[in-house]
């Protein structure tokens, strides 16, 4: 009795095999009525169901999978929310929810009986307290205007992605996500403090506030990172902090990537804990020179450090932290002279996968890593460059391990693409292998949803799956991301 | 990202072009994020990846445009905030050029979007027949309430309550420099600008030849061709292009020329594009030379050494235009400027944000253009600016409307610091600046 269908995604006009459950062509018959419905709870311009429209909602930043949602609804508020997953709950229909659309995961991909729920309308700033050090947002406010809206008391928000100018903060929630800045100040989790979530059934819950920890179990640690498997937040409560008194980058450049890997290996083992050790490489070194203009040093790898303080703080830091670069004979040491020089060191490195656009296609991967094999992995990721015939730029947070090797490929040339998701597989088991994970910040999504029985046991899935049965029994939300097709089968099944 | 191409579309120079832009774009997304369509509106289809996503998708099935993609590309203000914006180098506006003029000519508008945009592009582009139109307007005023449909209520409540005579120095003539002469220069009045504003061009011609400039009115040009080409309409914006690229060479060929001096920066957008949108015509080494050469007017001041003037308390408002700091990438020359001239400079929160005006954009998507005006004005007053300081007619028509505060062109306030009269817009009768000597 489990029938598992396996609907190749080629002919929903994505251009490769990934397996995706046959659409439920109940649901399908049965659009009109369904938009009918979610017409009635929302304003008429926030719901989207032509065949030309819903075309821009098939795919996130990781564009190799596509497929038209059956609508894609844009509500406005928490209560708009709740009636939208009400009508769906009743309905039947798989719910996918979307932040900024920034995914290098899939996260927010679709699938054709399926209705997209956008959050890029809820973007109020709902309460900011000062004297208690907190933020109260709608989940689609990009995560970087949370920062622009305390910033005139000289407060931030601290976790930092590379897409912060775009990326939602429901998004940031949905992957747990970090960004160069984490190594101090930590990833989402360690920066949110409540949420308002709405349930499957449209049951509106809050969980955490305005404090660091609430009683009883971590529920809110349980939700941050479920990637849209549990519920869709609505509202978040974020702990912001004051700027540090100055903050000031060194760059680092070295005439290979084992090198530079070692040399952060050895910061971090001196027990020194700057905010951010970011590593790029001469491809990504190159590309974002020609965007940013930082002048960044010409070497194979280059790190950019930074130490934040008073001055005599930053001097400290930074001597200890130069003495032992200079042990590694860098081609380049330079510390930033000015705000805008820091600026534009940052603006080059937060625009790298976009600036690596610019010489072909590419595919991001996000494995982290323990930083001591941080030498070993990029000389495999270099061999396997070699093996594959495919160039691999890298750039990533150092400092705590997340990597993110792009691989180039062309779109356009048919087998390319194919060839770069082996190549990206093998360098995530490489990850597992040396002790590491699937994924620092960019979630599993559908990109590595298949790769999930490399780093866990059938028993350690069948517990996360029956997390997720506790707060979506009927398999409704996010579907066919996360947990490999194979493993949630008999529960998808059960479910229709 | 991929492309789905024929060979034999690739032969069709428009599509390689939009092949080569469409493969650059990686749908990151951070384009979204200071698409001023997309904070109105929070819908990816109105933002720029959502429409290179439906303009690839028109494209590659030659689909004859729906109405609904075609609103969404309209609704594009073309501020280009998106390519400054973007990592990968895309270039949208090329992208969205070429998306409307391949609506205009497969797409069937209905009957009074037609009327309307026919009217617009037959009456904007030729001075006098804006001039009446304004005066037209100016009677219609009182009954702008009456109007059933919103774009001809918002025609009317932007026409001045005041309409210039027209400026003589705008004829072909040439200016001879106060000083020894250090360039000569053409001077493009522009179409719209000198009927509704003749104080620019007036005080331009000042500035530049106080500081060693012979600027030049050339016979034969005129209008530069944006306002057509941004509704897809190429034979007209061609046609008021090549007469420029003609009237300029001829400069060029004759006395020569060291620049072109644009002082409306969305025309000037336009002519340094001239060498691309001419690059498959017989003009199109004329047109690229003409693109080398034209600068903006602040460009082309920070080449002339202009007198540091004593700083004053004025504070002024610096409102970036669009096609200056995003079309161009000129964001910091008139800030530089008019600091040096001592005006105490202040800048409006989100100023990356367009205004709103955008050619014919508040006339045609009134919505949205009203929105976005009164941001920029809640931003520019909480500054408590004594001025505001724009390089663009538009964007003063635009911000100009909605605000008790003063706003003058840049150059203006620069003619002012270095020995010119007080602008115009700031003294109370609005009285006319002294006449400008005429060399031939």
């Amino acid at each position: 009795m489990f029938k598992l269908v396996i609907f190749p995604y080629q002919y929903w006009k994505g251009n490769r095999d990934m397996e995706m459950p046959a659409p439920d062509q109940s649901i399908i018959a049965r659009k009109a009525r369904i938009v009918d419905r979610l017409r009635s709870v929302l304003p008429a311009d926030a719901v989207i169901e032509d065949e030309v429209e819903t075309r821009a909602y098939e795919c996130d930043a990781l564009t190799a999978y596509r497929c038209p949602p059956l609508a894609a609804v844009l509500p406005a508020s928490t209560k708009e929310v709740s009636e939208v997953l009400k009508v769906c709950h009743a309905e039947g229909v798989p719910v996918v929810p979307r932040g900024a659309g920034t995914s290098l995961a899939g996260g927010a991909l679709p699938t054709a009986d399926s209705v997209i729920l956008g959050v890029a309308r809820m973007t109020e700033v709902l309460e900011t307290d000062y004297d208690n050090r907190f933020i109260r947002v709608q989940s689609g406010r990009t995560n970087l205007s949370v920062s622009g809206a305390v910033e005139e008391e000289d407060f931030f928000y601290a976790p930092d992605p590379s897409s912060q100018l775009a990326c939602a903060i429901a998004g940031n929630i949905a992957m747990n996500s970090g960004g160069a800045h984490c190594l101090k100040y930590g990833v989402t989790t360690n920066n949110l403090l409540g949420v308002t979530m709405v349930m499957m059934d449209g049951e509106i819950v809050e969980i955490g506030g305005a404090h660091l920890d609430a009683a009883g179990l971590d529920l809110l640690g349980l939700i941050c990172g479920s990637e849209g498997q549990l519920g869709v937040v609505t509202e978040a409560t974020l702990r912001i902090l004051r700027k540090p008194e100055g903050a000031r980058p060194v760059l680092m450049g070295f005439d290979s990537n084992e090198v530079a890997g070692q040399c952060v290996s050895d910061i971090i083992k001196a027990g020194i804990l700057p905010v951010a050790i970011e590593f790029m490489d001469r491809p990504c070194i190159r590309a974002t020179e020609a965007f940013a203009g930082a002048g960044y040093p010409d070497c194979e790898a280059l790190l950019i450090v930074e130490v934040e303080g008073s001055d005599e703080e930053i001097e400290a830091q930074l001597s200890r932290i130069n003495a032992i670069a200079r042990t590694h004979n860098p081609v380049e040491l330079r510390e930033s002279g000015s705000a805008e020089e820091s600026a534009k060191i940052w603006l080059g490195r937060k625009s790298a996968f976009g600036a690596m656009g610019q010489i072909n296609d590419y595919m991001c991967l996000d494995g982290t890593i323990p930083v001591s094999q941080l030498p070993y992995v990029l000389r495999r990721i270099g061999e396997m460059s070699k093996e594959y015939g495919l160039d691999v730029g890298n750039v990533f947070h150092a400092g705590d391990g997340n990597m993110h090797p792009l691989i180039l490929f062309d779109a356009n040339k048919p087998g390319d693409l194919e060839l770069c998701e082996a190549f990206g597989a093998d360098i995530l088991k490489l990850c597992v292998e040396v002790g590491g994970c699937l994924t620092g910040e960019h979630g599993v999504g559908i990109e590595k949803r298949d790769l999930m029985v490399d780093q866990y046991d059938p028993e350690d899935l069948e517990i996360q799956m029956a997390v997720k049965d506790v707060f979506d029994p009927d398999w409704l939300l996010n579907p066919a991301k996360v947990f490999p097709l194979a493993s949630s089968q008999e529960r998808r099944i059960a479910a229709e | 990202m991929q492309t789905h191409f024929t060979d034999e579309q690739m032969q069709d120079p428009g599509i390689q072009r939009a092949n080569e832009i469409l493969r650059s774009c990686v749908h990151c997304g951070f384009c979204t994020a200071t698409c001023p369509t997309y904070q109105v509106l929070g819908d990816e289809l109105d933002s720029p990846r959502g429409r290179i996503y439906q303009i690839k998708d028109m494209l590659e099935n030659e689909r004859v445009p729906d109405p609904k993609t075609v609103l969404h590309i309209d609704r594009c203000l073309s501020c280009l905030a998106c390519m400054t914006t973007c990592p990968s180098g895309v270039h949208y506006m090329h992208l969205v050029d070429h998306a409307r003029e391949y609506i205009e000519g497969k797409y069937k508008r209905p009957l009074t979007d037609r009327l309307l945009r026919w009217t617009l592009a037959r009456i904007l582009p030729y001075p006098t027949r804006f001039r009446l139109a304004l005066l037209g307007a100016k009677i219609g005023r009182p009954f702008a309430l009456l109007m059933p449909d919103a774009r001809l209520k918002a025609m009317l409540e932007m026409a001045p309550k005041h309409i210039p005579p027209v400026s003589r120095n705008d004829d072909p003539q040439s200016f001879a420099p106060e000083v020894p002469r250090k360039k000569r220069v053409a001077l493009m009045t522009g179409c719209a600008q000198k009927a509704l504003n003749t104080d620019i061009n007036d005080a331009t011609i000042r500035l530049l030849t106080r500081l060693g400039c012979e600027v030049v009115v050339a016979e034969g040009a005129g209008c530069c061709g944006a306002l057509t080409h941004h509704m897809g309409k190429t034979q007209e914006s061609h046609g008021t292009a090549a007469k420029n690229i003609r009237a300029w060479c001829a400069e060029m060929d004759g006395d020569g020329l060291d620049a072109i001096v644009i002082n409306t920066s969305g025309c000037g957008t336009t002519v340094k594009d001239y060498g691309f949108m001419f690059r498959n015509e017989a003009l199109a080494e004329d047109a690229k030379r003409v693109s080398d050469i034209a600068m903006d007017v602040s460009e082309v001041l920070m080449t002339l050494d202009l007198p540091e003037g004593e700083s004053k308390e004025t504070v002024v408002a610096y409102h970036a235009a669009c096609s200056l700091q995003h079309g161009q990438q000129i964001k910091t020359y008139p800030k530089d400027l008019l600091k040096r001239a001592g005006y105490s400079v202040v800048e409006p929160a989100d100023s990356h944000l367009c205004c709103g005006s955008a050619g014919t954009y508040n006339l045609m998507q009134p919505e949205i253009s009203k929105k976005l005006k009164d941001r920029k004005v809640r931003t520019l007053e909480a500054k408590n600016p004594d001025i505001i300081a724009a390089g663009n007619i538009g964007c003063m028509m635009q911000i100009g409307g909605a605000t008790e505060v003063p706003i003058v062109h840049t150059v203006e306030l620069l003619d002012w610091a270095t020995g010119g009269p007080q602008p115009p817009a700031l003294t109370a009768e609005g009285k006319r600046a002294p006449e400008i000597p005429i060399l031939r």
